[in-house]
């Protein structure tokens, strides 16, 4: 006969406690980047709507970067570092296979109670981290979870290449998530295409590289029109469905935090979505860059700051990216 | 050449990138006539699909250099 085994007992609701973000002092702008790449102003402007960006500096890592963010995060909280139950980074720019990020990351906060494990969902990272995060509090597996997302993209792109060497950029931002009295984060709209593996890709493997030398390094490649017209067509159908699913309709929302891909991909979405004009869309790839996963929480901890977006208000989020993976939902902000 | 397929493009350029219908005929370039770049050009694209019920793959959209193209393939595609 088999023993009977406790179940884990958790919160009956999670929700966002606390932001912080971390963005590079460097600012590169598009005159600089087209020193690199025969591009202007204008043209980057119009494709992107990205006018400068930040780069970390050659010493500062992925996990000094999320470390910066996530220690804002915790002191906005008011959570020391040993309540905390599990620290999940998202990136897909940490340059070592293992030990992970996450498990440095913990250990540099303190966090010696926590597990630890990144998330490699690229630009999508941080809206499935959210899902896990808030699976943890809920399922009784951590009561505080520490979720970053993260990238250092400078590292991992071809700098003179024309198609990325302008989109993107680094920096970090993190949340805690914790327990709720009521339903504060929605339900996760999520899912991943592999058949579109190669619209955005490596040029190469680390081991192919080794064993066969060639030219470069492995860099990061978008076929960015693939990209665009999945983005364009799925992405807005995604958003709906996380906004059905959580019983919320668009006039309802005062933000949209979409992942800062480009701005024309904002931009679509919102026309497909029909967002009221009150709902403040987030347009933070204007001078922070695309940052994959830390692209969310640094454009909602800037639309916070600002006044942009109202504390406890509500927002619909959706990450999107190499996969090509998605995940969407609705949250009330910290 | 379907001037039902012509008017319903130039409707649809005009929505995606604010060219005005007038100017959208079957000799013009997307590109070098009507401004229209490639990101706008999937737009247009893909509201032709909807429209139509046509696929345009993207390996097909860089042969549609004018309207005219447009036109001619969304035509071969719906006979």
């Amino acid at each position: 006969m088999s023993a009977t085994i406790q179940s884990p007992a958790g919160a009956a609701f999670a929700r966002i406690l606390s932001i912080g973000s971390y963005r590079p002092e460097r600012v590169v702008t598009n005159a600089e980047v087209c020193e690199r790449i025969d591009s202007t102003d204008e043209w980057i402007r119009e494709r992107s709507g990205i006018v400068e960006r930040r780069y970390a500096a050659p010493d500062e890592s992925v996990v000094d970067m999320a470390v910066s963010a996530a220690e804002k995060a915790l002191a906005s909280a008011g959570i020391s570092a040993d309540q905390v139950g599990f620290v999940l980074v998202a990136t897909v720019t940490h340059p070592y296979p293992t030990p992970s990020a996450s498990a440095e990351v913990a250990y540099r906060l303190g966090a010696t109670n926590a597990g630890a494990t990144d998330i490699s969902s690229a630009c999508a990272g941080f809206c499935y981290g959210l899902a896990m995060a808030q699976d943890m509090v809920r399922g009784g597996s951590a009561m505080y979870v520490v979720l970053v997302g993260v990238e250092k993209l400078t590292d991992w792109i071809d700098l003179h290449d024309r198609s990325t060497g302008f989109i993107f950029a680094d920096g970090a931002g993190a949340v805690v998530v914790g327990p709720s009295d009521e339903a504060a984060i929605g339900p996760v709209v999520w899912g991943s295409d592999g058949s579109q593996l190669d619209a955005i890709s490596m040029t190469q493997s680390l081991i192919d590289y080794r064993d066969n030398g060639g030219p470069r390094f492995p860099t990061l490649v978008m076929k960015g029109q693939q990209v665009f017209r999945w983005a364009v067509s799925k992405m807005a159908v995604a958003s709906q469905e996380a906004l059905d699913r959580a019983g919320v309709t668009a006039d309802q929302l005062d933000a949209f935090i979409p992942h800062q891909a480009n701005m024309r991909i904002t931009d679509a979405m919102i026309r497909a979505l029909h967002l009221p004009e009150h709902v403040a869309v987030a347009r933070d790839i204007e001078t922070t860059g695309n940052t994959s996963a830390a692209s969310v929480p640094i454009a909602m901890d800037r639309m916070l700051s600002t006044g942009e977006a109202p504390h406890g208000g509500t927002a619909l989020l959706i990450g999107f990216g190499a996969g090509l993976a998605y995940a969407a939902q609705v949250v009330t902000l910290p | 050449m379907s001037q039902e397929i012509l008017d319903g493009l130039a409707v649809i350029v005009n929505e995606v990138a604010g060219v005005p219908v007038a100017d959208i005929q079957s000799d013009k370039s997307f590109i070098d006539d009507l401004d229209i770049d490639s990101l706008s050009m999937v737009e247009v694209v893909m509201a032709a699909e909807d429209k139509w019920g046509v696929k345009i793959p993207d390996s097909e959209v860089k042969n549609l250099r004018t309207v005219g193209d447009a036109v001619a393939y969304i035509e071969k595609s719906t006979a």
